[in-house]
């Protein structure tokens, strides 16, 4: 007995030692855990970036599946040629690249002093290998598909011969797709080893994800010497952390979010790049009915639900194109269906649905802005005698039984392209594609899709995938919304952050002002 | 010995039985591990490839008596999304979770034997009704509201810390102490109530005893009897509600590491499931459910030391 409680005082002492050594009873210093992190990044050079996504993927790049890994392994990986922040294919792993005149045929010469991750020197075998690899392992079935194009690859000292079965004008933007590794290299999934500015340094489940600084670097090495991901599943305790100063960046912020930041940090504004619609199910009841799809793009008023979601901000679409497609983007698509309920209810009686009609709209819980249009819309519809439901259901859920059952009605969700092609936004609203997950199936739309691809020309190709957009909206596919607004807040020391066209943040162009 | 073979029985039969039901729970769920695995562009041949390799186009039953055996093997599998060892994952975020639970049960301790003891000592009828009735009322706050409200109080009004910014042992020892004391004190305070509750009934069953009036009339004075010997004697039912304590706190951490936005066990199940990573979800559950078992088995025995006149058949 005596010893019992012996042990317990022991406890006690233990822990009330514990709580005085870290002050958590005493008085606290203003200075929290989180100011010390910050100040002492600015002296060394590093910054912490909250991000709300757990990169909980295989690291391996052409595995990687969600787009907050790919965001933050942009900066690991290379292709031969990599996209800029204007949507232009710059040069990469390759130091130049030519492209005969019938599209058929693209020379890579291959970069001098580019050096691996793991030191080893990056050579046209490792090229050969990571093209073979990609074709045969990549989860992005585009890149697969254009990959088994290639009737040939052969290297000849440092230069590396590509060639088509058929001209295909994007070939490009799957090269920088095409990620360089290293030959037989085979622990990508936990250690990935790449070629671009930063190395791959640890991680740990749901805490953190650490790059550094790559200092092997063929080209301008970047400027930080560390960046280090916070994990934050929960969007307060992400908000919290970044205006107590403790975060030197976040992206994709909501317009609340940016209201109520009070640390004076710089609050820069782009797009998500996405096309966010309530993309309706064309095979089921009511909306096989290409009169029902009209009246409720009618039903919608869009500059409200703007309004209402995002302050105004934000973009509208019409289509399934995102304005920094600035090539395909058109903007008058957007105002082919404004806001009439009168008309919406005209259509839906032309439709036989004189009273109305009443549908559920399925949304991944886990996407606030999705939840939060889909109640503004179930309100706006009902003026056009429309009766709406919400089912909320979890992001596995969403992905078995809307997107590959197509086990729904409608749902509100945001289509994003991994590539930057049109066909990465277009492709899968081709009959009977795997992807094709509201059973869209029109054959003008089909032949229209067909010549675009098969087009060389530019200028041709381009006016076919305008043409694609053009029938998405004439038939109302679905009901096309935003381009939602994405806010970046940033500490104020630093400068350089870029937007792009793909969902990315390049850490390489970030630094401390001088 | 004989009863400590009946206590091992039955820890692998609740294991056969808690794993068997996880894993049905899983073949009725919608959601398939592959979606996440391959993304939403995987062609379905891929995804079937996928399946078959993960054995996941076996029966439930085969399935269940594979992942039996390589776990009795010591091998608990990969997880499905991080393409790592789910021994790896769990060595990582086992101990935050075990340093949780065992700075919570510290202080439940801490805080519930001195005010319990207070507690049987009021002797006005006044003080008594209130003392009883604000523990009663701090008992059924349950934990992740007091959490809450810690966060909102000492992290966004007080600034003693900052919600969400958990901080490694790695990177701090001391700040990662601090920043697990709070959530410790969350899960302590509503426990702590309800042991000051036990053993301030139990002191004052223990105060009618003759032992009592025979200490007193010895010329000892009230507060010596308690401490000296009421004390003792009272503490033998609340040790034991103790050790089952330890148990819940454990599991009831997975609210709390929300809370907090801790990164344990707890939170790693949840996502887990919502991810339908099977060999994670398996391996957390299994292990939570033998802490449970091996801790009351522990509450058992303690029972038996502290009061040698409790044997166990």
């Amino acid at each position: 007995m005596k010893r019992l409680i012996a042990i317990f005082l022991m406890i006690t002492v233990l822990l009330v030692s514990m709580c005085s050594l870290s002050g958590c009873f005493g008085t606290t210093s203003e200075n929290n855990s989180g100011d010390d992190l910050s100040s002492s990044g600015a002296k060394s050079n590093e910054i912490v970036v909250g991000i709300a996504q757990d990169p909980d993927n295989s690291l391996d790049p052409y595995k990687m599946t969600a787009a907050g890994t790919r965001e933050v392994m942009f900066n690991v990986f290379e292709g031969l040629v990599k996209p800029d922040s204007d949507g232009n294919f710059v040069c990469a792993v390759a130091s130049d690249y030519k492209i005969s005149d019938d599209l058929l045929t693209y020379t890579f010469t291959l970069r001098e002093n580019v050096v691996f991750h793991n030191g080893e020197v990056c050579d046209a075998n490792d090229v050969l290998y990571s093209f073979k690899t990609c074709a045969a392992t990549s989860v992005t079935s585009a890149v697969v598909t254009a990959l088994s194009d290639i009737t040939e690859i052969s290297a000849e000292g440092n230069v590396i011969t590509i060639t088509l079965g058929s001209p295909n004008t994007d070939f490009i933007s799957y090269v920088s797709s095409v990620y360089i590794v290293p030959d037989g290299y085979n622990e990508q999934d936990t250690k990935p080893v790449g070629t671009g500015p930063f190395k791959f340094l640890s991680r740990s489940v749901q805490e953190n994800f650490i790059i550094v600084r790559n200092d092997e670097y063929y080209g301008d090495k970047a400027s930080l010497e560390k960046v280090t991901y916070r994990i934050f599943e929960d969007a307060t305790a992400l908000f919290t952390a970044l205006n107590s100063g403790a975060l030197d960046l976040v992206a994709h912020l909501t317009i609340e979010q940016v209201e109520s930041l009070t640390n004076g940090y710089n609050v820069l504004e782009g797009t998500m790049n996405l096309v966010q619609a309530i993309y309706l199910n064309n095979a089921v009841e009511p909306f096989n009915n290409e009169l029902v799809r009209k009246a409720l793009c009618y039903a919608v008023d869009k500059d409200a639900m703007l309004d209402l979601t995002a302050d105004g901000h934000g973009t509208k679409v019409g289509s399934s194109m995102y304005p920094a497609f600035t090539k395909y983007f058109d903007e008058d698509l957007a105002e082919a269906y404004p806001y009439n309920p009168q008309k919406a209810k005209e259509l839906l009686a032309q439709a036989g649905y004189p009273d109305g009609i009443s549908f559920l709209i399925k949304v991944p819980s886990n996407y606030g802005p999705h939840v939060d249009t889909a109640v503004t819309l179930v309100e706006q519809l009902k003026a056009s005698g429309i009766a709406a439901k919400i089912e909320l259901v979890d992001w596995n859920t969403w992905l078995s039984e809307v997107y590959g059952e197509r086990n729904f009605q409608a749902t509100v969700v945001g289509f994003d392209s991994s590539i930057l092609t049109a066909s990465g936004m277009l492709a899968r609203w081709e009959t009977g594609n795997g992807k094709n997950m509201i059973n869209y199936s029109n054959a003008d739309f089909d032949t229209a899709f067909a010549l675009a691809q098969s087009t060389a020309d530019d200028a041709e190709k381009t006016k076919h995938y305008k043409r694609c957009l053009e029938i998405l909206s004439e038939t109302a596919a679905n009901v096309y919304l935003q381009d939602l607004a994405d806010f970046v807040a940033i500490n104020p020391e630093l400068e350089g952050y870029e937007f792009y066209p793909l969902y990315l943040i390049d850490m390489s162009k970030i630094g401390y002002k001088e | 010995m004989k009863y400590i073979f009946k206590k091992v029985l039955t820890l692998i039969i609740t294991l056969l039985i808690v794993s068997l039901l996880a894993f049905l729970a899983f073949s009725v769920i919608p959601g398939d591990p592959t979606t996440k695995m391959l993304g939403t562009e995987a062609t379905e041949e891929a995804k079937a490839e996928l399946r078959a390799e993960l054995g996941l186009d076996q029966p439930v039953f085969v399935r269940y008596i594979n992942w039996l055996l390589s776990f009795i093997g010591g091998d608990f599998g990969t997880s499905y999304n991080y393409n790592m060892p789910v021994s790896d994952m769990l060595a990582d975020k086992l101990p935050i979770t075990a340093t949780l639970t065992v700075m919570g049960f510290a202080l439940t301790v801490v805080i519930a034997l001195p005010l319990g003891l207070l507690a049987g000592s009021i002797k006005t009828k006044g003080a008594d009704t209130a003392a009883t009735a604000a523990n009663q009322v701090v008992m059924s706050i349950p934990a992740f509201f007091i959490g809450i409200i810690i966060c909102y109080l000492c992290g966004n009004v007080l600034k003693m810390f900052v919600p969400g910014m958990f901080v490694s042992y790695e990177e701090s020892p001391i700040e990662f102490v601090k920043y697990l004391s709070f959530a410790a004190l969350s899960i302590a305070i509503p426990r702590a109530a309800m042991t000051i509750k036990m053993l301030k009934g139990s002191i004052g069953s223990e105060m009618a005893k003759n032992y009592v009036i025979t200490a007193t009339s010895r010329g000892n004075s009230r507060s010596m009897v308690l401490i000296r010997h009421v004390f003792k004697n009272a503490l033998v039912p609340v040790i034991s509600f103790l050790a089952v304590s330890l148990a819940e706190i454990m599991t009831g951490a997975i609210i709390i590491e929300q809370v907090f936005t801790i990164p344990g066990i707890g939170r790693l199940l949840l996502s887990s499931i919502s991810s339908r990573d099977f060999p994670v979800v398996l391996a957390i559950v299994v292990i939570m459910a033998s802490w449970i078992v091996i801790v009351n088995f522990a509450a058992d025995v303690l029972y038996q030391l502290i009061d040698p006149r409790i044997r166990i058949k």
